[in-house]
């Protein structure tokens, strides 16, 4: 489904974040990538969304090479990948429903559709007495849980969660892997980032370690999901 | 489904218009600023435009006819003078008019009366009072009636003289300084509306500027590049129309305390004025403020939509 072949990415100010990935992901997988700081996580997701092109090297959607995506494109693209960063990236003029509804109108979705899908979702990630709060009224927990819900609303064949769990605490760390898990079991590929320790060992089949901007190790694991 | 997202673009300009009250307020304020100036530009060309006018009118060629000129000859020169493409009107005044004209003026003269009294036969022809459409044509009518043309060799013996060349002097300064009122006009105007777009344009960018994360995000969802663009759209044109109706609140009491007060002055009553042309005024007003709202925002959320 996504496949990094020979991808190095170099930034404008010469900081190398990729040095030839080669990575392959398929359908319904849950692929934890760790690493620290700098490693280049972030990085490999930015390519993904073409929020970023590689320096060198090809990183294929489906095997389409997302760099050659115009901007209507990429916007299709990122209609089909959900993304969670560990900075929230909620719409803070927005209440929490708005927020929802925003990424179900941008995809083109019915008023009816929206009303009917909005609360809903708001239940599953447990925020339905929250619906018009904004951001800057919700805990970090709540934060999450909501960029979680904006993410899966669409129904994505991918979901990325970017250092998900980076501003919360234990409890709300628990909650959010749990949802991750659920998503994944409903057949989601998930791509999760994390430097978290408590992550790292209770999710992920597939565990990608990364140093320096190179794949250190990529391992299939037995643990129970 | 073009409506439906036409609804959701509005609503949803209209929400962040109404939530960002600050940054509103700030950006209607500004555009009050250059829309008031826009009006103030359109009422003072009004007022250069009478004064001009006015000028214009004081203006005029006189010939006068000798004495025994028939009527018929001045009539036909007048007709043939009312053709040219130059002339605004002409007016007659018979030798009969003249002296009676000529006895008002001096009534109280009595050594002049009577000096006329004594002469007996009216000394006094004809004439026609000339008035050009433009005070810079006056050179031409003169040139038909004094040149080398057809009217002037036909009409040579009945005139007995034309004031032009005594007029020439003020007419030609006169059409120096209409020419540079409105040369100096235009360059007043063009200095303050680029200053007030450049405000405005500015005002608008920090706005834009303050949602610039919000619009990556959005952007990151999924959302289309005129998705994202068009609530902003909305909020710059709910920015120009607010800031009209503002210029406008504004703009009729100062007009009509102007109009009360200078109508001697400007020659003419600026309130009466502005709400007649009202439509075309204020429709213009509202039209640049719209489009400096939409344009400002469009050039603002352009920078911004490149993730």
């Amino acid at each position: 489904m996504i496949k990094f072949v020979n991808v190095s990415k170099v930034y404008p100010n010469g900081s190398v974040a990729l040095e030839d990935i080669n990575l392959e992901i398929t359908t319904a997988e849950f692929v934890t990538i760790i690493g620290p700081s700098g490693a280049g996580k972030t990085t490999l997701t930015k390519l993904v969304l073409a929020e970023e092109t590689p320096t060198e090297g090809t990183v294929l959607f489906e095997n389409i090479d997302v760099a050659s995506f115009n901007r209507d494109e990429k916007t299709q693209l990122r209609r089909r990948i959900g993304t969670v960063f560990q900075e929230f990236r909620l719409l803070g003029s927005k209440t929490a429903y708005e927020n929802i509804a925003f990424a179900m109108e941008a995809a083109g979705k019915t008023d009816d559709e929206i009303v009917s899908d909005v609360p809903h979702v708001l239940q599953l990630v447990d925020l339905q007495d929250r619906m018009f709060h904004f951001p800057g009224q919700l805990s970090g927990g709540e934060k999450q849980r909501l960029a979680i819900a904006r993410a899966i609303i669409n129904q994505p064949e991918v979901l990325i969660a970017d250092e998900p769990t980076g501003n919360l605490d234990e409890a709300s760390t628990k909650e959010v892997i749990h949802i991750l898990k659920k998503i994944n079991d409903l057949g989601t590929t998930v791509i999760l980032t994390t430097h978290d320790p408590l992550l790292i060992h209770a999710v992920g089949k597939r565990l990608v370690s990364m140093e320096k901007g190179r794949i250190a190790s990529d391992e299939e694991r037995k643990i129970k999901v | 489904m073009f409506w439906v997202r036409l609804q959701r673009v509005v609503r949803s300009g209209w929400i962040n218009f109404r939530r960002n009250r600050l940054v509103s307020y700030a950006a209607i304020l500004v555009t009050t600023i250059t829309l008031s100036v826009a009006t103030a530009i359109l009422l003072f060309q009004a007022v250069l435009t009478s004064a001009i006018t006015q000028v214009q009118n004081k203006v005029d060629i006189a010939v006068y006819f000798t004495v025994d000129a028939p009527e018929d000859s001045i009539l036909a020169l007048k007709s043939t003078l009312e053709k040219l493409p130059e002339v605004a009107n002409v007016q007659y005044t018979s030798a009969d008019q003249q002296v009676l004209d000529f006895r008002d003026r001096h009534a109280d003269d009595y050594l002049t009366l009577e000096a006329l009294d004594e002469l007996g036969d009216n000394p006094f022809g004809g004439s026609l009072l000339i008035k050009a459409k433009d005070s810079t044509q006056y050179e031409a009518i003169a040139q038909v009636l004094q040149g080398d043309s057809q009217v002037a060799r036909d009409n040579a013996q009945i005139i007995d003289r034309i004031n032009y060349s005594q007029n020439k002097l003020i007419i030609d300064r006169l059409n120096t300084l209409i020419r540079d009122a409105r040369t100096v006009g235009l360059g007043i105007t063009a200095v303050l509306a680029l200053i007030s777009i450049v405000i405005v344009f500015t005002t608008v960018r920090l706005t834009i500027y303050v949602a610039r994360e919000e619009i990556g995000i959005m952007r990151l969802v999924g959302a289309s590049s005129g998705y994202v663009r068009a609530p902003f759209l909305v909020e710059g044109i709910l920015y120009g129309f607010f800031a009209f109706v503002i210029a406008t609140a504004l703009f009729l009491p100062l007009t009509y305390v102007i109009g009360v007060r200078a109508t001697d002055i400007l020659g003419f009553n600026l309130y009466t004025y502005y709400t007649t042309h009202f439509l075309s005024i204020g429709g213009l007003v509202l039209l640049v403020g719209i489009f400096l709202g939409w344009l400002s925002s469009f050039l603002a959320v352009h920078r911004y939509l490149n993730v």
